[in-house]
């Protein structure tokens, strides 16, 4: 186990290290979330003069979706830098050794938790400085890192899964456009129950982005709503066991190719 | 003469290659709609916010600004195959053989109109047949796509001038985040009247704003700062034809 626990470590911190030296990686997800932000609370704020808005500060309504695009760039971080250690043959080098392949999984995906924490405290840290205070008080913070941690850890585990199976960091990267088109059909500029166009709403709706971004809009605007956080965490939940064992079966895969 | 014998040639490649490999037709095509999707159909009850007061509806509200995004990004798409034809090395080849190096630049412009045209033609279709009500005439339409091939060929020549001195694929967010934050500080969602706060303050000064108001005018029947919006357009296209004909001579310098 302690052997174990060394490799995650390893693993990790080169992941760690290996985003930081690649100021792009690092910048990205902190600058492009809080610049949507700004022009989004800017263009929108008169959004809340419509009746049935959650809150006054737009703000606050649009807060949550930093989080969600954070781990989209999570996605795209793990995936892009898993794919180049198997173009590299990096990975193929480490399994002569005695190293396990999940602590391959567990180091990369810890080093994108580990950046997705950075971001959130960003994001939370943005957010207090203009006004916005969360509801659901210290207590729901805490949550809410916690559910930034899970769904950087989905959406990373799916980023591992595309470069397993394919190998490649493009194909990580085609990925980008998809996780976008989930993230703009969904509830992330105006509340489900105010979209007009009844086939937007549906598709809204069916769309499993929607409650994340309810779940953290729920800590911030509302407080403690107990459907809201359990469909947040229980989606997040079935994201994150799913993602991680497809890649768990495609390093499996992958292993015994090299 | 020889200056549009190389344009000609510069423009049929790049067309040639574009309307040729799927992975750069379709994302120009495929992302106008999406945001139109998105725009006109998540966030169509922000016409009943009080204030609101554009009659053909939200739909032909976002069009317009969908339509003027489409051309300004379509400038950039071509700005990243000009970065890429300097990394394969064809660029370098291209400022040997070419009789006129500005004919070069003039290629590239033609070529991302006529890509952008496409992409026009292909959106206003599915506006329309969502619905999209026009109160505007002929006239007013050919007011609103001319703004919008002129913001094109500006935001073309912006792109080749940054990708003539970086000459790298990597110059591609520098060429995109400017465009994105121009059009964004604009009033994209209301009208600029419903804007409050420090956008305001920006959308009054940023010369896409009149632009965006003057083709919203265009498309319901009244016309409304058609000059100013034409002057900005013509001085943003006068300004980044020098910017891309000065990275022309960066290029050859380099080598």
């Amino acid at each position: 186990m302690t052997g174990f626990a060394d490799q995650v470590y390893v693993l990790g911190r080169r992941s760690v290290l290996r985003t930081l030296r690649q100021p792009a990686n690092v910048a990205a997800p902190l600058l492009f979330p809080m610049l949507l932000l700004a022009v989004n609370s800017g263009g929108l704020k008169a959004e809340t003069n419509l009746p049935g808005f959650p809150t006054d500060s737009f703000v606050a309504f649009a807060l949550a979706v930093p989080f969600i695009q954070g781990a989209l760039f999570a996605t795209m971080n793990a995936g892009t830098d898993l794919a180049r250690d198997i173009q590299t043959g990096f990975l193929n080098r480490l399994s002569l050794t005695p190293m396990r392949g999940i602590a391959v999984l567990a180091g990369q995906l810890g080093g994108a938790v580990a950046l997705g924490l950075v971001q959130a405290a960003v994001y939370l840290g943005v957010g207090l400085a203009v006004g916005v205070r969360p509801a659901s008080g210290g207590l729901g913070v805490l949550v809410l890192f916690v559910f930034a941690v899970l769904v950087t850890l989905a959406f990373g585990a799916l980023g591992t899964f595309a470069a397993l199976r394919t190998g490649s960091g493009e194909a990580v990267q085609s990925l980008f456009p998809a996780f976008f088109v989930f993230l703009f059909i969904s509830s992330m500029n105006i509340p489900r129950n105010l979209i007009e166009q009844t086939w937007f709403r549906d598709l809204a709706t069916a769309n499993p982005v929607s409650y994340l971004l309810e779940c953290v809009r729920s800590l911030i605007i509302t407080g403690w709503d107990g459907q809201a956080l359990a469909l947040g965490f229980g989606i997040t939940g079935v994201i994150t066991i799913v993602a991680l064992s497809l890649s768990t079966w495609a390093l499996r895969v992958r292993m015994a190719r090299s | 003469m020889r200056t549009l014998a190389v344009a000609r040639g510069v423009a049929w490649r790049t067309l040639h290659n574009v309307f040729r490999n799927p992975s750069l037709l379709v994302p120009s095509l495929v992302f106008p709609l999406f945001f139109f999707v998105a725009f006109a159909g998540g966030l169509s009850r922000v016409g009943d916010i009080p204030g609101f007061d554009y009659p053909p509806g939200y739909t032909a509200f976002q069009f317009v600004f969908v339509l003027l995004q489409s051309a300004a990004f379509g400038g950039v798409f071509t700005g990243f195959g000009i970065a890429r034809d300097f990394e394969s090395g064809f660029a370098r080849r291209l400022l040997l053989a070419a009789p006129n190096r500005t004919g070069i630049v003039l290629g590239y412009a033609w070529a991302a109109l006529v890509r952008w045209l496409v992409t026009a033609a292909f959106l206003t279709v599915v506006a329309l047949a969502a619905g999209m009500n026009v109160g505007g005439s002929g006239v007013d339409l050919v007011g609103l796509y001319t703004l919008a091939a002129i913001l094109n060929l500006a935001a073309v020549l912006w792109a080749a001038g940054v990708a003539m001195r970086l000459r790298t694929m990597q110059a591609g967010p520098v060429m995109q985040m400017p465009v994105f934050l121009v059009l964004f500080f604009a009033p994209v969602y209301v009208p600029l009247s419903l804007l409050q706060g420090w956008i305001h303050t920006v959308a009054q000064v940023n010369p896409v704003t009149r632009v965006l108001e003057s083709g919203r005018g265009f498309v319901a029947g009244t016309p409304t700062e058609v000059a100013v919006a034409f002057g900005a357009a013509l001085a943003l296209a006068a300004g980044f034809s020098l910017w891309a004909l000065r990275g022309l001579r960066k290029a050859e310098a380099a080598g």
